[in-house]
């Protein structure tokens, strides 16, 4: 390498930082982030409760230790479903084009037409509450976008030679698609996964923060945050702790995608 | 970096979208003075029929409050006063009722009301048993100013039954625009926004004191503080504490009690809670104590059955604590009901309530401390509504239920195994006798002792897992005044007004 990456760098690093905290979250927090505690209600930060403590006297570390492995674990899944429906679908389209290709991508028109929170919406209230049907709603609702950057590629890659050879020497549809132009594509697919996986981050926070899709009970970053809002004058460090944990867990992700963008230059 | 920005501005976005919800084309609030009119806030929608006698949510019941009345109706006091009549005398015996109607007095839409108006609607009401206790009614003869009801024996709470509203006999749209007699006429209604009120100018009686009300929906308590704090909204009725203590300047605080009964609800016809061992742990799983200063900085009565404080003769302060907080005897309890491990449950709230969500959030804590595995499940009023209350798909809800009347009856007759509206499926024949014992008593004093039996009946086999009747915070601006508290679920506008 011949300059140092610094964007990589750091992004990795605050994304390792964060994947440690996250783990550690599900094996460890100092206090459960479900147990109520009536002698400590809506305590200040201090050396026993390091963020305080919210309106039940639960431990908001601990809760948001646990809230950003539910975030977490939602935006993988999201970005997970929307990245393979979503290659596969633009792989089909791109390589064959004709037929196949005007109705998937017409679908897929119809699809990205709706505005996408307000299709998450829908979908919510159609498959119910809880944290697998939200990945699923907000998965679908991210395909159309890898489908159609997936397209692209595939539609460029299809008419360039060593397919063409491929093709000659009668390899299957599959092995070429998969085994041949995928790993061709992989340095684009990476930073829209990067792109993706925050904006899931985002939407799983926002919907969340309206209340969509989770249980008051859960710890989750974005509920946490509309929870906080009542306490913005009285306890700031409440939305302050909650409000850095997503800046961070997005800025370690969003700095990887934007060193892999470098890097490829 | 350009990511992290975008959080920040999905936080202005809402911050900066919650006031636009706040202030948007609405007047301030020296415009309202001066056309002397307030904005209420309200947490939910109303049914989707206005008509007065089939509402089922308090929410409708406390705003058409101000729009109907009956030949009778209640006073802050919890007395009756007369209303369409103009008095009523009842004979020594107490088999009959004689009504005056009140001279003169005219519907909302300039009609004069007449006694065939009356009767309708008492008929109305019990042919459709649409209101408890009108069954007793044997004999509903009327002249032209005169009402006679005879019954069957003499009853102590049947005059309550009588602030049903009178409503026009000839007049299809109550539904959409309703028409009543009270000091507030309808103006209009906008779905999930608003709903306006006007004052009356030809009430027969005082009459509002302020010209419009308008009242409009916030299903999020934080954009309703923020709507108040604001000036958009003037007043708003069933504040949680933890927001009224942001209200600190601009605003009274005016605290009375809700008049409901707010328990956890169990669906008595699901496994496990079919079992009333089961239905005793989780009472005694609860600690009411902690809830009270945990969402309402310690406000709030402790209830043990289906009647709240404000029915003086009516409520057994001693079933209260006839369940204490002891976790070792609900585990123990569970454990000889065959679930030593405890089992699943799933709480429904509905999400536009923050009382009882922050209440179900803390039961739920307490309840999994005997091993109960609970799920909160937020819904929105309407599938609350479709869901819980008609269908009775559910296993536990926290819900407030309140009285339609002010008679025990009300309260009480719910739990009966055949009541419409038993939506927890009780069903107990020693309550169904005592209900008919209540019923069939033609001395005031028998028919309470069977009231009083039925609660404690209630109460032993843990129909429900009784908490409170909640502390009611009224944040009104400063500069009204009038505001009065009912031992009903009612909030009565026509005397609000603005001083000085």
């Amino acid at each position: 390498m011949k300059k140092k990456n610094l964007f990589l760098t750091v992004g990795l690093f605050l994304t390792a930082l964060m994947i440690l905290l996250i783990l550690v979250g599900y094996l460890w927090t100092p206090y459960s982030p479900m147990a109520m505690d009536a002698t400590a209600l809506g305590q200040r930060p201090s050396l026993v409760h390091l963020m305080g403590t919210d309106k039940f006297g639960r431990d908001i570390f601990s809760r948001v230790l646990k809230g950003a492995g539910a975030t977490f674990f939602v935006a993988f899944g999201t970005v997970l479903i929307g990245t393979l429906v979503g290659t596969l679908v633009g792989a089909l389209t791109g390589y064959f084009g004709g037929w196949v290709d005007e109705v998937l991508m017409r679908l897929n028109d119809a699809l990205s037409a709706f505005p996408s929170f307000l299709l998450a919406l829908v979908l919510i209230s159609v498959l119910g509450p809880g944290r697998y049907h939200l990945m699923l709603a907000l998965g679908i609702v991210f395909i159309p976008s890898y489908a159609r950057i997936v397209r692209s590629e595939f539609a460029r890659a299809r008419s360039q030679n060593y397919v063409k050879s491929a093709q000659l020497m009668g390899a299957s549809v599959p092995r070429i698609l998969f085994v041949h132009i995928l790993p061709n594509i992989w340095q684009v697919l990476l930073s829209a996964i990067t792109i993706g996986f925050n904006n899931a981050v985002l939407s799983e926070a926002a919907m969340s923060y309206l209340n969509i899709g989770v249980s008051p009970d859960d710890a989750s970053l974005g509920y946490m945050l509309s929870d906080s809002q009542t306490y913005l004058a009285s306890a700031p460090w409440y939305a302050m702790c909650t409000g850095l944990m997503i800046v961070l867990l997005i800025l370690g992700v969003g700095l990887i995608g934007e060193g892999l963008q470098r890097r490829q230059l | 970096m350009k990511k992290s920005m975008r959080i920040v501005s999905l936080l202005l976005c809402t911050v900066m979208l919650l006031t636009l919800l706040g202030g948007c084309g609405k007047k301030k609030e020296d415009d309202r003075r001066a056309t002397n009119e307030i904005v209420v806030g309200i947490s939910q929608d109303l049914d989707e029929s206005l008509d007065p006698h089939t509402l089922t949510s308090a929410g409708g019941r406390e705003l058409l409050f101000n729009v109907f009345e009956g030949l009778v109706k209640p006073t802050p006091d919890g007395e009756l006063e007369c209303a369409v009549a103009s008095s009523y005398t009842l004979s020594p015996d107490g088999l009959t009722y004689t009504f005056t109607l009140r001279d003169g007095i005219t519907f909302h839409n300039g009609k004069a009301v007449t006694m065939d108006d009356v009767v309708y609607s008492i008929e109305r009401c019990r042919d459709e048993n649409l209101v408890a206790g009108l069954d007793q009614i044997v004999g509903l003869s009327h002249t032209d100013d005169t009402l006679t009801i005879n019954l069957a024996k003499p009853n102590a709470e049947f005059l309550s039954c009588l602030t049903l509203a009178v409503i026009p006999q000839d007049y299809a749209d109550q539904a959409t625009a309703p028409v009543g007699t009270g000091p507030f006429r309808f103006v209009s209604r906008a779905a999930q926004q608003n709903i306006v009120l006007e004052r009356f100018a030809d009430y027969w009686g005082e009459g509002a004191k302020l010209d419009r009300v308008t009242y409009r929906i916030f299903e999020n308590p934080d954009a309703l503080v923020m709507a108040l704090k604001s000036g958009a909204v003037d007043l708003y009725a069933h504040l949680p504490s933890n927001y009224a203590n942001q209200l600190t300047e601009g605003f009274q605080i005016l605290e009375g009690t809700m008049n409901l009964v707010q328990a956890v609800y169990l669906n008595n016809a699901v496994e496990p809670l079919n079992n009333v061992a089961v239905r005793q742990a989780l009472c005694y799983a609860l600690d009411r104590e902690q809830i009270f200063s945990m969402t309402s900085d310690g406000r709030g009565a402790a209830l043990g059955s289906s009647m709240y404080p404000a029915f003086r003769k009516y409520f057994r302060d001693d079933l209260t604590n006839y369940y204490t907080h002891d976790p070792a005897k609900a585990k123990a309890l569970l454990a000889e009901a065959g679930y030593p491990d405890g089992f699943d449950l799933t709480i429904t709230v509905p999400s536009n309530y923050t009382q009882h969500v922050e209440t179900a959030q803390v039961v739920a804590e307490q309840f999994r401390a005997i091993g109960v595995n609970v799920t909160i499940n937020p819904v929105e009023w309407a599938t609350w509504l479709s869901d819980v209350y008609t269908n009775r798909n559910y296993e536990a809800t926290v819900i407030g239920v309140d009285a339609s009347t002010m008679t025990a009856r009300a309260m009480l007759e719910r739990f009966t195994s055949t009541a419409h509206n038993n939506f927890v499926n009780y069903s107990n024949a020693e309550y169904d006798a005592a209900f008919e014992e209540a019923l069939a008593a033609t001395n005031d004093d028998v028919q309470t002792r069977a009231y009083l039996d039925m609660e404690r009946i209630l109460t032993e086999t843990a129909a429900n897992v009784y908490i409170q009747d909640l502390a009611d915070l009224v944040a009104l601006r400063d500069g009204l005044s009038g505001y009065e508290f009912y031992p009903l679920y009612a909030m009565d506008m026509s005397k609000v007004a603005y001083t000085g």
